[in-house]
């Protein structure tokens, strides 16, 4: 019973609007377009006019493209995903192509879609009204043979007449308008699967960049966070002991007088407070990024890392080239939280730290391991932050801690 | 002893001027850039000169630099660096296998002033000052073993490459000189080094050899 639904439902009339629009939109496209090219590379040795001519015909494609996009979703519901943006090679002054755009397969597939919407179109619309008309023809004949003066009508190469054959060609209208019906919906998915192959960017590309998307709102996400991090450990660290500094400083002021003995103690505490909170300053800017880091690289930056850390330290740095600061500053990272969390959770006696990087561009591998009570939790803030900042440079973490020990952390990290 | 600063942060410039003067000694010189640091230096041949690291115009490491010169340049100046970070690798190029007369301190030891004092007069005579940040990275990366070490023994054998005598090891641990000699003599047959003489700087020499810088 579905095909009798599909014979009135608005799909189908969609689909064959969407070919009949198709047909006249094709045929103006393909006008413009190829009028566009042909006086564009003609008047190329001109090419203050060429190339404006050109731009402007390209822009039309361009503009095309996203009323096809349109049209697609509207008329036959289905999505056609654009180009990202940053693959995209832009004009100047709005109309003149830069050279880039040699090498902008989107344009170019826009030039191509923009001269195959008629033929495409032309083949489709044609076959659809093929179809319904020759099955509204026979599923009609009946109603009206009697009426032809030779009493019979030639369908096909064969002559209809008589009672039987009336049935028959009604039957068979009634069949072919079914088919008809299926007929123009198949074709109107095929049109938008040829589109997508056309309009869309390469799937890899697609999957690329909704990855990117994840990725970067992760980074976004993990930046937050670390920004969060660093204004609590502010607040509760150097802030609280210099408000204690400034507290014993001014008890000291006011006991001067009557009791010097006692002024002299606070002086001392509020001393000591003021280089507690300057360690704890030098320590925190210590785990984010010191300016060693930048100055000399990874190798020279770890030293004070591993000094800080309470538990031993082997360390086995290997880095033929710098890479870039991105990726230095996120190797630092991992070791900077791996270490700290060694250092709370693991009851470690030993860790080991391995950093190495081989060619140019390569991979940055960084290794930590120790021999504690393992069970790290992975969903803990600071090892998801360590996996989002190891994603924002396409790196790859993994994670190993079984309760029981050992844990290690690897991270690989490409420098191209 | 006469001193000349050079350090382009006013507040702290001042407070070390004022510091060295109630002290007891001759500020000839407070400078804020290392080119006048060094005409300085040439004009007054001071005992000793107090540097900051990062300086204009380019805030790198040309303090540094500038103090690598006046310890080439000038070798009886005692030459102190002073810096908002330390690090290990700026100490391995500031000492070059020579610790003498030379300190590598960061900026917030000039909060105990009398330890402060102690580092200027030892570099000045010509020994050494490593602040105990770089110790500790010199240590946690040294190319050998120290594990036969015992807690006590590595207590010692950083303050001795701090650049420490004994009689200032003794009262920084609470004990007495024998004991300290005796410390230091068990460290230098477990690291197979050869015995220790009192005079600092050979000592000193021998173990950052031993932990891989110079």
């Amino acid at each position: 019973m579905f095909l009798i639904g599909d014979l009135v439902s608005p799909r189908t009339w969609l689909a064959m609007i969407h070919h009949l629009a198709g047909l006249v939109l094709g045929t103006v496209v393909l006008l413009v377009v190829l009028t566009g090219i042909c006086w564009g590379v003609l008047l190329l040795p001109f090419a203050l006019i060429g190339l404006p001519v050109l731009g402007v015909t390209l822009r039309f494609a361009d503009a095309f493209a996203r009323a096809e996009r349109v049209r697609f979703g509207f008329l036959l519901g289905t999505q056609i995903p654009a180009w990202p943006a940053i693959e995209r090679a832009g004009y100047r002054l709005g109309i003149v192509p830069r050279l880039r755009m040699l090498r902008d397969r989107a344009a170019w597939s826009e030039v191509g879609y923009a001269l195959l919407r008629f033929p495409v179109s032309a083949f489709m619309a044609a076959i659809s009204l093929a179809a319904w008309s020759v099955a509204l023809v026979m599923l009609t004949l009946p109603f009206y043979n009697q009426y032809l003066p030779s009493g019979g009508v030639q369908l096909g190469g064969m002559v209809v007449r008589g009672a039987e054959a009336m049935v028959l060609s009604g039957v068979g209208g009634f069949v072919l308008l079914m088919v008809a019906a299926q007929l123009t919906r198949v074709l109107a998915a095929a049109d938008a699967g040829l589109t997508r192959l056309m309009l869309g960017p390469p799937t890899d590309l697609a999957a690329r960049v909704s990855e990117l998307e994840i990725s970067r709102e992760r980074v976004v996400d993990a930046a937050e966070a670390e920004r969060r991090r660093i204004e609590r450990d502010l607040h509760d660290g150097a802030q609280q002991r210099l408000v204690a500094l400034a507290m014993e400083l001014g008890r000291a002021k006011a006991r001067f007088a009557d009791d010097p003995e006692l002024a002299h103690q606070l002086v001392d505490q509020a001393h000591a407070q003021a280089k507690e909170a300057l360690t704890e300053l030098r320590n925190l800017v210590r785990g984010v990024h010191p300016p060693v880091l930048t100055d000399q690289g990874l190798d020279a930056a770890l030293s004070g890392l591993i000094a800080l850390c309470p538990v031993p330290v082997d360390i086995q740095v290997e880095v033929q080239v710098r890479p870039k600061s991105a990726v230095e500053a996120v190797a630092y990272f991992v070791v900077a939280e791996a270490l700290t969390n060694v250092a709370k959770h693991s009851r470690a006696s030993h860790v080991k730290v391995v950093v190495e990087g081989r060619g140019y561009p390569g991979t940055l591998t960084v290794m930590i391991s120790d021999d504690g009570i393992g069970g790290a939790n992975q969903a803990g803030a600071g090892l998801r932050g360590m996996a989002d900042r190891v994603s924002g440079v396409d790196g790859r973490l993994s994670i190993e801690s079984p309760s029981g020990g050992p844990t290690i952390i690897a991270a690989e990290l490409p420098c191209g | 002893m006469r001193v000349v600063i050079a350090e382009d942060a006013v507040l702290l410039r001042e407070g070390l001027t004022r510091l060295l003067t109630e002290a007891g000694d001759c500020v000839v010189a407070a400078v804020g850039d290392a080119e006048s640091f060094l005409r300085a230096v040439d004009d007054q041949r001071p005992d000793a000169v107090v540097v900051d690291v990062r300086m204009p115009p380019t805030f790198r490491d040309e303090g540094l630099r500038a103090a690598i010169v006046v310890r080439d340049r000038w070798p009886a100046t005692g030459v102190l660096v002073l810096s908002q970070w330390v690090e290990e690798r700026y100490a391995t190029e500031l000492i070059s296998g020579r610790p003498h007369g030379v300190g590598y301190l960061l900026k917030d030891r000039v909060a105990d002033v009398a330890e402060f004092l102690d580092a200027l007069r030892r570099v000045a005579e010509g020994g050494s000052a490593l602040d105990p940040e770089v110790v500790a990275q010199l240590l946690a990366r040294s190319r050998h073993p120290l594990g036969e070490l015992t807690p006590r023994e590595r207590e010692v054998l950083a303050l001795m490459a701090e650049g420490r005598s004994n009689a200032a090891i003794a009262e920084s641990l609470v004990v007495g000189g024998g004991a300290v000699e005796k410390h230091i003599n068990n460290i230098f047959t477990k690291l197979g080094l050869a015995p220790g003489d009192d005079r600092g700087n050979r000592r000193v020499l021998a173990v950052l050899r031993y932990l891989g810088t110079g």
